[in-house]
């Protein structure tokens, strides 16, 4: 996998951010929103590969890992998309176009996505997990053609929850893309699967031995879909989870991000479900 | 350079040298009944005749019956929090027209002479460089506080009843990574130490001081003192195949045998020399202009450790003293290359119940040779989070 970690902007003091401005932000849903940083250092560059993120850093409020959202391939927007759950992310969430955040990365580990060229894709993910995948699908929609049958399988609380809804339905149109969307509440006018992500899996259109499957939600979720996927034959070398851990450093210092011998921070946070399988299944790791 | 020979008289100039030099001294001292790593001035500093006396859960002073520097083994503190101090402000941040500016901490070299690191202390030195000068980042506050460092090693020539650095291939002799090694000698009329020098720096720090090449009697009654320390370990810990047996472990009944008496005050993790965790602590001024990132030692044994929205990882006792037993002994292998503990004994003297890192290790070692290595166990499910 390609690694991006070793950014030139660290050349002193890894734990000293780099300073951007919020060009843009706006509503996703109800408790999600996507923010649209620009450097204050014209020269920063933020190459990077689906599924690595940033630290993000609010004055004097705090630091934390937030995927980063946007297309890969376009260098002039950079996006992450945030739920408001707690003290961080809701000060994040009050800010204004010319506000000032603190940024270090990219880190971690990405999606495979090149190496998954010539096989038919599996995302399945649930609520705010479609951030961090959604580089990845940038990505794989971008070389359309070097891939087999390209499937995304998601979960959301209820319709109102689902995430980039716009952007689902126009590339379900315009792209060889087959979504199915599930939601645990229905509203009125919901035509669309009720219950969790796991059960779109059984009859979801991908051939187990040759799928290569990308998993990001809340762990609990990731078991279940391992399992199931596990269970239709697709093999847990080309089965990929995104874990999430307390993190207090992202490069590999504090020590918060252990997950048995990985450091999710820079071991992961994308790893072979063959190499966590074990632990992913043993309580409290 | 053959081994060299200073007289315990010489002593005073030896510290008068590394002060010549700009090093600040830190060693031994007593302090509030224990022996503790503080700034020295002299050589009557060092606790002269003390010794310690350890077990589980246990720390007492004796007096000995002579006047030996370095009669004691080690205390509740280790060098790393000079090296990688308990707190530290990692950056300044202002508010300013377009938003903050970001005001880097300046670097400090404090020239530190570390007077007295054991075997097993500079075995943790070199575990820490691995964790924060190996990787693809560096922490730059180490890098300045241990590049500039001055090493006074000494071997120990009598172990603690804690003690199973044997065990761990980390002493009792010290081997590398020191500019100069003494052994101390106190023989019926003589105090003296012999010396063996480890770096260029050493060498020429030994010329500006009275000095001379060591007998082959001398050495030989060094050496023999520290294969003594050697045979008397208090404890030992068998480490082969342990990784392997750790890692087939996780669902262990041991582990809810521990939680039982298991405090999590994290006692042990912050008097180990290779525990490195941190956390951050964003700070404001009253005025809300100014902010400051502060860096602390942090302990796997804290309920927030772990936390992530909904709750923590490990919520329970059994499974964070279960992470802190396994990354010591198995997990750090994967991550670092060598275990993460050095047999120094400090966490099983300064828990406040005596639990003793071996005696675990050795009880989940021996009930697997009974029951047969369990690698499936229950499947539990976490909450959601
Ligand atoms: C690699 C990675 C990528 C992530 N990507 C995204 C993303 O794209 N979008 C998104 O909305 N969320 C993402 N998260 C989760 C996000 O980091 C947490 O929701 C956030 O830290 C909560 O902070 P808070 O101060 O608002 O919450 P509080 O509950 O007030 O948290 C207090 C502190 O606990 C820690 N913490 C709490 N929750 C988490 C958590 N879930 N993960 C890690 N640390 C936590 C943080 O240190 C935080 O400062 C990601 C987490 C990781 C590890
Ligand atoms: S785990 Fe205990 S014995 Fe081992 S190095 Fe740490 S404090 Fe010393
Ligand atoms: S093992 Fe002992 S020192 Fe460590 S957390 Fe438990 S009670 Fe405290
Ligand atoms: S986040 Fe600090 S070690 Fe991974």
């Amino acid at each position: 996998m390609a690694r991006l970690t070793n950014s030139p902007r660290f050349a002193l003091d890894p734990m000293l951010p780099q300073r951007f401005v919020v060009e843009r932000l706006w509503r996703e849903t109800a408790d999600t929103f996507t923010v649209k940083l620009e450097p204050v250092d014209k020269t920063a560059d933020f190459a990077f590969a689906p599924g690595q993120f940033n630290m993000l850093y609010v004055f004097g409020v705090g630091e934390i890992p937030i995927s980063i959202s946007g297309d890969p391939a376009d260098n002039t927007a950079l996006l992450h998309t945030t739920r408001a759950v707690g003290t961080v992310t809701k000060a994040m969430s009050r800010l204004k176009p010319g506000d000032m955040l603190g940024l270090r990365g990219p880190f971690g580990s990405n999606w495979p996505v090149l190496e998954a060229g010539g096989h038919d894709i599996v995302l399945v993910t649930g609520g705010i997990g479609l951030a961090p995948l959604r580089p990845a699908l940038y990505a794989i929609l971008a070389q359309r053609e070097k891939y087999g049958k390209v499937v995304l399988l998601y979960g959301a609380r209820t319709p109102e929850d689902i995430l980039y809804k716009k952007e689902l339905a126009r590339w379900r149109a315009h792209f060889d893309l087959e979504v199915h969307v599930t939601v645990d509440r229905a509203t009125e006018s919901w035509r669309g699967n009720v219950g969790v992500a796991t059960t779109l899996i059984r009859r979801a259109p991908f051939d187990p031995q040759d799928a290569v499957a990308m998993i990001c939600g809340p762990e609990v979720m990731m078991r279940f879909t391992t399992q199931e996927l596990l269970r239709r034959g697709v093999d847990s070398s080309r089965i990929f989870v995104s874990l999430e851990r307390n993190m207090k450093c992202a490069i590999g210092f504090c020590g918060h991000c252990q997950f048995g011998p990985q450091f999710v921070c820079k071991d992961g946070p994308v790893f072979a479900l063959k190499r966590v399988e074990k632990l992913l299944n043993t309580w409290e790791v | 350079m053959p081994v060299q020979l200073l007289d315990w008289e010489a002593l005073e100039e030896f510290f008068t040298a590394l002060k010549r030099r700009g090093f600040t001294l830190i060693g031994p001292q007593l302090q509030d009944g224990a022996i503790v790593y503080d700034q020295l001035e002299k050589p009557e500093d060092l606790p002269l005749g003390w010794q310690d006396v350890q077990d589980k859960g246990s720390y007492r002073l004796h007096q000995r019956d002579d006047e030996a520097a370095f009669g004691y083994v080690v205390g509740p503190h280790s060098w790393k929090r000079f090296l990688h101090p308990p707190s530290l402000r990692l950056w300044r941040a202002k508010r300013s027209e377009s938003g903050f500016d970001l005001q880097e901490e300046a670097l400090k070299d404090p020239k530190y002479a570390f007077i007295g690191v054991r075997a097993c202390e500079l075995s943790a030195i070199e575990i820490q460089n691995k964790v924060f000068l190996g990787g693809s980042y560096t922490d730059p506050h180490y890098r300045a506080r241990r590049q500039g460092a001055f090493i006074v090693a000494v071997n120990c020539t009598q172990a603690g009843g804690n003690c199973f650095c044997a065990s761990m291939g980390t002493g009792p002799k010290v081997e590398t990574g020191f500019d100069l090694a003494l052994t101390e000698v106190l023989a019926p009329s003589r105090h003296y130490f012999t010396v063996e020098v480890g770096s260029e720096q050493g060498a020429e720090l030994l010329k500006e001081i009275p000095h001379q090449e060591a007998s082959q009697q001398e050495i030989a009654t060094a050496q023999q003192l520290v294969a003594t320390a050697a045979g008397q370990m208090g404890r030992e810990l068998d480490n082969s195949g342990l990784k392997e047996i750790l890692y087939a472990s996780y669902d262990h009944p041991r582990w809810d045998e521990i939680a039982e008496r298991c405090l999590s005050c994290g006692n042990c993790t912050m008097v180990c020399p290779t525990c490195f965790c941190t956390t951050v602590e964003d700070v404001t001024d009253l005025s809300g202009q100014e902010a400051e990132r502060l860096r602390h030692w942090d302990s796997c044994f804290s309920i927030d450790f772990s936390y992530i929205h909904g709750g923590s990882v490990r919520a329970s006792g059994k499974a964070r003293y279960r992470q802190w037993l396994t990354h010591k002994l198995a997990s750090w292998i994967d991550q670092f290359g060598s275990s993460g503990c050095v047999g120094c004994g400090r966490c099983i003297t300064w828990c406040p119940v005596g639990i003793d890192i071996t005696a675990e290790a050795t009880a989940i070692r021996n009930s697997q040779a009974v029951t047969g290595v369990k690698t499936k166990g229950t499947r539990h499910v976490q909450a959601d989070h």
